[in-house]
């Protein structure tokens, strides 16, 4: 183990530059957040994420925002335990009817100010699955969505892109309130 | 085909059904091959319905064949598997759930994918309204002085996938688990029926997004089976490839994860960077992360240029220096021992009983590997070892892990050393006739099942059986007299799949 912690000492990290802010993610939350003019959020983003019957394709990709190479909290965004911690829930999927009520039930077990993130194609509008008969087909038909991130499942870059602008509104709308 | 002719010697074989055969029986051959599976003659691979039959298929492990049989025209009921063989429990709730055909002597009639939440029963049968309120799903008793339950999920503390826990301990010690799911059923084989071949091979690449190359490259093999259809000698490489990558990953993930729910997360650190390195590669390679839609019935929708094969093999020569550290890290650190060794064992006896697969059944004695025993090209063509450990504890996981690793480095060598030339796909295009395929695919969980009829190019009835089907009731055995604390490193050592069982 030595050797291992000695060489990542002088090895240079893999941890790689922040992305650009994605514009047109920033363009739908601006819209979100002046409707609601949120309070001051402070530059820590806490994320609950929610499974709402995605593929786990999307949580794959989610996880990966924590490895060394995007290092998600160094931008003050970490992923919580509980959505009473919470200000983002972060939810996959095209929620099926078997989870529609918990999803309900955890955005109202979050405390406000929060916004909610519909990651990926199934979570936008059931993707995929829209129309089966155990689905509801999208996020927003349950809880109100403030962003959403595309793609089957959208890589760590494109998540990260998209929270970032979460961050940048967020700061933004505290200073206008 | 010695799998059958013993069970059901009057039975009718359909002479549409490739590569191994379906027999339509009476009730005596079913119940003769309920018997096989009781007496462990003979492994059960899946159990699924339509609106008036049901189909059991079959593995004779010592043969290495398997086989279908079918009971039609039912009356709304079957004689129950599960009454004589429990690893058949789940599916036929499931089958109930979905068909409405009753499982005559199952003495629990709980439901299991159908909360109450729909708005209708029996989505693959006769249709029926739903009822009007869902009864209170009653868990299984465990009762005694100083025992206290304790329920967790469907929505965990971790970015997880949802289904509902039901420990029963005394104080630190789990007397019972027992598990729900369901959360995640979307109704997938109802959208597979009635669509064309491309769009159910999109859907059976989202049953489970971990395993999306394997369940193309097994819904592919099972279209392909019904229509006699050749794919080009590339394709059949490329998708051996691509599946090797998709091992890897998972592997390599699970590895990290399972060290670091034994809060050693250096272990997490470098096998995510792994893991990271080759998802990147396989987009540099397929253009996709986890090359999803990259396999398609008739061959592979992407080829690999040189420089995405130079791309592999630079990954090839990183995880090679990096891996070995890391498992002498894993091998050498006693905190991590302390937690790993002797915890969550599942007993061999089990794990054939069940027919589970993958890492959870290799761990346990059970060699079985659907690349070996039931070979598809390229792989009858390669040289790999199926590792397999008798252990059946957390640790044995993790070895069998560590050991597949080392050979899909070699099998991902071995390919690229041999890719031929030459086209990647050919036409599917059927007769129009009814037809019928079946294929089992080794993913990293473990193999997949994916039986189909096709009629006139339209996908009439497919069924897709997750490998964790047979290996989720073995965590409630192999977690039964652990600490409760121990259950996040039980449960990712077995990693099951929430999305590919609940379809
Ligand atoms: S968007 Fe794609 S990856 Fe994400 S849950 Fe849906 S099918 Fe899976």
């Amino acid at each position: 183990m030595r050797r291992l912690l000695f060489e990542s000492l002088i090895r240079r990290p893999l941890t790689e530059a922040a992305p650009r802010r994605s514009y047109a993610a920033m363009q739908e939350l601006a819209a979100a957040i002046d409707r609601t003019a949120r309070r001051r959020l402070g530059r820590s983003l806490s994320i609950r994420a929610v499974d709402a019957g995605s593929c786990n394709g999307c949580e794959l990709e989610m996880h990966a925002l924590s490895n060394v190479f995007y290092d998600i909290e160094r931008f003050g965004i970490r992923f919580v335990a509980s959505p009473r911690h919470a200000d983002v829930l972060m939810v996959t999927g095209p929620v099926t009817r078997n989870m529609a009520e918990a999803l309900e039930r955890t955005y109202n077990a979050t405390p406000g100010p929060k916004w909610v993130v519909a990651l990926g194609s199934c979570a936008r509008d059931g993707g995929c699955f829209a129309g089966s008969y155990a689905v509801v087909g999208g996020v927003s038909r349950v809880v109100p969505v403030d962003l959403h991130i595309p793609g089957c499942p959208p890589p760590p870059a494109d998540i990260l892109k998209g929270l970032l602008a979460l961050l940048e509104q967020a700061d933004k709308g505290a200073r206008t309130s | 085909m010695p799998v059958l002719i013993d069970i059901a010697p009057e039975a009718r074989l359909i002479q549409h059904h490739r590569p191994w055969p379906r027999a339509v029986t009476g009730t005596t051959g079913w119940t003769a091959a309920t018997e096989s599976l009781a007496d462990g003659r003979r492994t059960l691979l899946g159990l699924w319905g339509e609106a008036s039959c049901v189909h059991m298929a079959l593995l004779d492990e010592i043969d290495g064949t398997a086989g279908v049989v079918s009971l039609e025209g039912l009356q709304g009921r079957y004689p129950s598997v599960a009454r004589h063989h429990l690893p058949a429990l789940r599916l036929e709730r499931a089958l109930r759930d979905l068909t409405g055909l009753e499982p005559q002597g199952l003495l629990d009639t709980r439901p299991w994918l159908d909360h109450g939440r729909w708005n209708l029963r029996f989505p693959l049968g006769e249709k029926a309204a739903a009822l009007p309120k869902a009864k209170t799903y009653e868990f299984l008793p465990a009762e005694g002085e100083s025992l206290h339950r304790i329920p967790v999920g469907p929505v965990h503390a971790g970015i997880i996938e949802p289904g509902h826990f039901r420990f029963t301990a005394n104080g630190e010690t789990v007397v019972r688990l027992e598990e729900r799911l369901g959360y995640v059923h979307k109704g997938i084989e109802g959208l597979m029926a009635g669509a064309d071949p491309a769009r159910a091979a999109e859907l059976a690449g989202r049953t489970s997004g971990d395993s999306t190359v394997a369940y193309a490259y097994a819904f592919a093999r099972a279209v392909e089976a019904a229509l006699g259809l050749d794919i080009p000698p590339r394709a059949v490489w490329l998708r051996a490839l691509m599946a090797e990558l998709e091992r890897l990953a998972n592997h390599l993930g699970d590895i990290g994860a399972i060290c670091n729910d034994a809060a050693f997360s250096l272990m997490l650190a470098h096998c995510g960077a792994l893991r990271e390195r080759v998802l990147r590669a396989a987009d540099a390679a397929f253009g996709h992360r986890l090359m999803r839609d990259r396999i398609v019935p008739g061959g592979v929708a992407a080829d690999l240029d040189e420089e995405g094969a130079a791309g592999l093999l630079t990954l090839l020569a990183e995880i090679r220096r990096r891996f070995p550290e890391l498992v002498e890290l894993y091998d050498n650190t006693a905190s991590l021992q302390d937690r790993m060794v002797d915890t969550g064992i599942l007993v061999p006896e089990l794990a054939r009983h069940y027919g589970a697969g993958g890492y959870v059944g290799r761990a346990s004695g059970r060699a079985f590997d659907a690349r070996q025993a039931l070979p598809y090209p390229p792989y009858d063509a390669l040289r790999f070892d199926v590792p397999v450990l008798n252990q059946g504890d957390v640790n044995a996981r993790v070895w069998i892990r560590i050991r597949e690793v080392e050979q899909s480095l070699s099998l991902i060598e071995q390919i690229l050393g041999q890719l031929p030339p030459g086209p990647i796909r050919h036409n599917v295009a059927g007769d129009g006739e009814v037809r019928e395929g079946m294929a089992v695919v080794e993913g990293f969980r473990g193999d997949i099942l994916v039986w189909l009829r096709l009629a006139g190019n339209r996908v009439e009835r497919c069924h897709l059986r997750d490998p964790s089907w047979f290996q989720w009731p073995l965590l409630e055995a192999a977690i039964e007299g652990n600490i409760v604390a121990d259950f996040p490193l039980c449960n990712k050592s077995f990693n099951c799949s929430y999305s590919g069982h609940d379809l």
